[in-house]
């Protein structure tokens, strides 16, 4: 559903622009809103959370789809966690359809899905596991769950086929949510150059939060 | 309340000669189940009653850091279900099982498992105290407690296959959950690719409206089996297929 946002960005306590195959790890305070905006189109931005006070208790995306019964993200869509809590609630949406069945590329999945010799490639799971070495607090590989890809179309069909459509975003759509609980985010700009997933060209884009 | 397992013994159906059978199982009704199914070796899930469901995980049981991963399986081979022909590949572009047969003909790989919450909001409170061994459980605690035994947690936890269970999607993205899907006799086969860890919970579908706890029992066989040729029909079935063989086979030699 397309809702648009009466936050302003001068009012943001937190504003940056996170490059293209670059990962992003912050923590959001319970009653703060997350803001990301995709600056120049078609850029999927790989994204989880964990429960603050217990990485244990990360996203799920099939508790969140199941929860609402569709797969699709959207304004009002609540984004669950593996032990049945709500981390945050999309409250504005300017793109109106997010994926979480496609999840993050991977080098060794990008060597299945086009070629061997891609394993030289940058991939999202390289990003957040780069991520979370660095944020440590005992957080590794076993905690990548499922993601969400925001700004990402990925539409499944009533015969049970997965297919990836053109992105539906265009600069400057966003999505905006609000933290139910103190949540750890952790976001990898994808580097993909071998689906149109970023359109073949990579951009910035940039996360905001207010109190 | 508790239905009568039907051991329809899997070698008496003609599926598995009794040459290459290695053992026979039950998972009743509720229950969970581990094995470390070795490469060479083919598990047979069969619906004995009709309307089980069978959630499942898997694992490289030399290191369980890998672990089935739905979205790699779902993009890799552009499905939201599971058939014969497909593979179930882990996150490192590896394949862990191959469904090398399959008489129902769509297993969901969406909706992940209950937990007692849910469980306990939609079949009310059957405690152990009272039912004994028929008391109400759910697939989230049974997954958990069989972690534990491999030293693992609920971080571990990815989401599962359910098997024998059918969850259809519409175009604007609703989940309708399919009821009355699986028959008594229906089975599927797993073709190990790796010695895996696969984990089994029988409790029902997430999205089963059934407002009874009425789990049911799956039977087993564990048999010996060839290893997959050049024309494998899993292997075959997509180009995506014969590059996860090939690396899953490198990582044996």
């Amino acid at each position: 559903m397309l809702t648009e946002s009466t936050l302003d960005p001068a009012t943001a306590v937190y504003d940056a622009t996170v490059l293209a195959g670059e990962p992003w790890i912050h923590e959001i305070r319970a009653g703060q809103t997350l803001r990301i905006l995709d600056l120049e189109g078609n850029q999927a931005a790989d994204t989880l959370f964990y429960n603050a006070h217990d990485y244990e208790d990360r996203y799920s995306a099939q508790d969140t789809i199941r929860d609402q019964g569709n797969i699709y993200l959207t304004t009002g869509s609540r984004l669950q966690s593996l032990k049945g809590h709500t981390l945050l609630t999309i409250t504005a949406d300017t793109c109106g359809r997010h994926d979480t069945l496609g999840g993050a590329c991977a080098t060794e999945s990008n060597m299945v899905r086009y070629a061997l010799e891609t394993r030289h490639m940058h991939a999202c799971r390289q990003s957040f596991v780069k991520a979370i070495a660095g944020w440590g607090r005992g957080l590794d590989k076993r905690d990548i769950g499922h993601n969400i890809n925001f700004f990402m179309n990925v539409p499944v069909t009533p015969e049970g086929r997965l297919t990836f459509e053109d992105g539906v975003s265009a600069p400057g759509k966003y999505v905006e949510m609000r933290a139910e609980m103190d949540v750890l985010a952790l976001v990898s700009n994808c580097p993909q150059l071998n689906n149109p997933c970023n359109a073949y060209n990579p951009t910035p884009v940039r996360v905001l939060i207010w109190d | 309340m508790t239905p009568a397992v039907a051991a329809v013994p899997v070698s008496a159906a003609g599926k598995a000669p009794a040459a290459d059978l290695l053992f026979e199982d039950v998972v009743r009704e509720g229950a969970t189940w581990s094995h470390v199914l070795k490469r060479g070796t083919a598990l047979r899930i069969t619906d004995t009653l009709g309307g089980a469901n069978v959630g499942a995980l898997f694992y490289n049981w030399e290191n369980t850091a890998e672990r089935y991963n739905m979205p790699d399986t779902l993009k890799a081979q552009h499905i939201a279900r599971l058939t014969r022909g497909f593979v179930l590949y882990s996150d490192m572009g590896r394949v862990l099982c191959s469904i090398t047969d399959d008489t129902v003909g769509w297993h969901d790989p969406l909706s992940g498992c209950a937990n007692a919450t849910m469980a306990r909001a939609k079949y009310g409170l059957a405690a152990y105290q009272d039912a004994r061994n028929e008391y109400v459980k759910n697939a989230y605690d049974g997954f958990v407690i069989e972690l534990a035994k491999y030293g693992m947690t609920a971080r571990d936890l990815p989401a599962p296959v359910n098997f024998f269970s059918r969850v259809v999607v519409n175009e604007a993205g609703g989940m309708r959950f399919v009821s009355g899907h699986s028959q008594a006799g229906d089975a599927v086969e797993l073709r190990a690719e790796m010695n895996v860890l696969v984990i089994l919970n029988t409790c029902q579908h997430p999205l089963d409206p059934n407002p009874r706890y009425e789990p049911k029992p799956v039977a087993l066989s564990v048999r010996r089996v060839p290893p997959p040729g050049p024309d494998d029909p899993c292997r075959t079935s997509r180009p995506e297929n014969e590059r996860g063989f090939t690396l899953t086979e490198r990582y044996f030699l």
